[in-house]
């Protein structure tokens, strides 16, 4: 994903392509393409990232709307889940006849 | 050390990749720019020798594969175009730089494709080469670059089984076809093994390219796995390797070869291989021809929001 968007203004938009490989499946990030819109994304998405049948859906977002948390931020922000082991099964210590739990 | 800086020698140092967001050193997002766009640039200029025979394949078979194979390259450039977008370059900046020379691409691709077993020896070899340069680069540093690697390393291993069946069903074939593809090989051999670059000790940024992980093995390393590996391949062919020095060394476990001729090499980088002109006039020719394609799709797209927004209208 890029997260500067530095077209010149002659360059078409860039578009982030995230593509669900199989029904059931979460659409996942592949990459990033120019288009002149929405439309013409989806069909170079096809072209670029699925030539080998790794997608059964297909979506766009227009880089400029992707908005992302701050790298420097990163300790304060995911710190605090580190001490909560306790919102793992793992943490609780129960007999082992204890069954389907 | 400033602290951004100890915060991305300490990544480095524990193999956490490095993501577009995070802070980066001037030199490193330099060199990032100048390899990836080098890279882009070589998938790009490859199709050409290729491209030359796509109107002339022998079957209806080996022409889908090698529309194939030359589509594939396309989507490769494109992933790392990408990528290298990421670092903060434009893509029309880096067009221009390979209309104008300033940047380079790969040296083999300036050299010509003048019959059909080229095509079996650019596969076998020169894919061959690329994908040894390539897989290590999966595991690279820069984030954007390494997952552009693996998609690319996935796609490639069928460019190279390809080649070698074109060498193979040569060299089982008449005098004429045999003949045909030790040719090839007489002239892909070695430019094939000048495609890892200059010998190690004339490649002064190799070593912080190496601590950077945007290189992972220096060119020399790589060159003799490639040597070592492609000599016994072409035993499969029952073709001769050119190379009257080539002799297996039993104490280093590693066959030892030739003088390569780094003068050529050298003439080659700086412009004056056989294709040099031809490609990059081609590529010029495709972006200015290709203009009024791109004017056109962007009126089309104009029209195609004018006519969504009066329908929207109209239904209101
Ligand atoms: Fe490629
Ligand atoms: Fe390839």
């Amino acid at each position: 994903m890029s997260d500067k968007v530095n077209n010149k203004p002659s360059e078409w938009p860039l578009w982030e392509v995230f593509i669900r490989s199989k029904a059931g499946l979460d659409h996942k990030h592949v990459g990033s393409l120019h288009a002149v819109d929405a439309q013409m994304a989806i069909e170079n998405a096809r072209d670029v990232y699925t030539r080998r049948m790794e997608g059964v859906s297909i979506w766009v977002v227009d880089s400029r709307f992707v908005h992302a948390s701050n790298p420097d931020d990163a300790e304060a922000f995911y710190e605090p889940a580190n001490d909560k082991v306790y919102r793992h099964p793992t943490f609780y210590n129960l007999p082992d006849e204890l069954k389907h739990m | 050390m400033d602290t951004l800086a100890k915060h991305f020698e300490e990544k480095i140092n524990n193999e956490v990749t490095i993501e577009a967001k995070d802070w980066l050193p001037d030199n490193y997002r330099k060199t990032l720019i100048r390899q990836i766009s080098q890279h882009a640039h070589s998938e790009i200029v490859g199709m050409l020798p290729e491209g030359n025979w796509i109107t002339r394949a022998p079957s209806l078979r080996r022409k889908a594969v090698l529309l194939a194979k030359v589509q594939d390259e396309a989507g490769h450039g494109l992933y790392l175009y990408s990528a290298a977008e990421t670092l903060g370059i434009s893509r029309d900046e880096m067009m221009d730089q390979l209309h104008t020379g300033k940047a380079k691409y790969s040296s083999i691709f300036n050299y010509p494709t003048i019959s059909w077993a080229d095509m079996g020896a650019i596969g076998w070899l020169v894919d061959g080469a690329a994908i040894m340069n390539q897989v290590p680069l999966c595991r690279t540093s820069y984030g954007p670059y390494a997952r552009a690697m693996v998609r690319v390393c996935k796609e490639e291993s069928f460019h190279q089984r390809q080649g070698f069946e074109i060498m193979l069903t040569l060299s089982n074939g008449s005098e004429v076809q045999r003949k045909m593809a030790q040719d090839a090989l007489n002239r892909w051999w070695w430019p094939s093994i000048m495609m890892f670059g200059p010998p190690d000790d004339n490649s002064p940024h190799t070593a912080q390219s190496v601590r950077w992980r945007i290189k992972r093995f220096t060119n020399d390393e790589l060159r003799q796995k490639f040597v070592d590996i492609g000599v016994e391949q072409a035993k499969i062919l029952g073709l001769e390797v050119p190379d009257k020095d080539l002799k297996w060394n039993e104490e280093r476990g590693h066959y030892d070869f030739g003088v390569i001729n780094w003068d050529e090499f050298w003439n080659v980088v700086k412009g004056n291989g056989p294709c040099n002109k031809q490609r990059v006039e081609t590529r010029k020719k495709a972006w200015d021809e290709g203009k009024w394609v791109r004017d056109a799709a962007t009126a089309y797209a104009e029209k195609r929001k004018a006519r969504a927004a009066e329908s929207t209208m109209k239904a209101a």
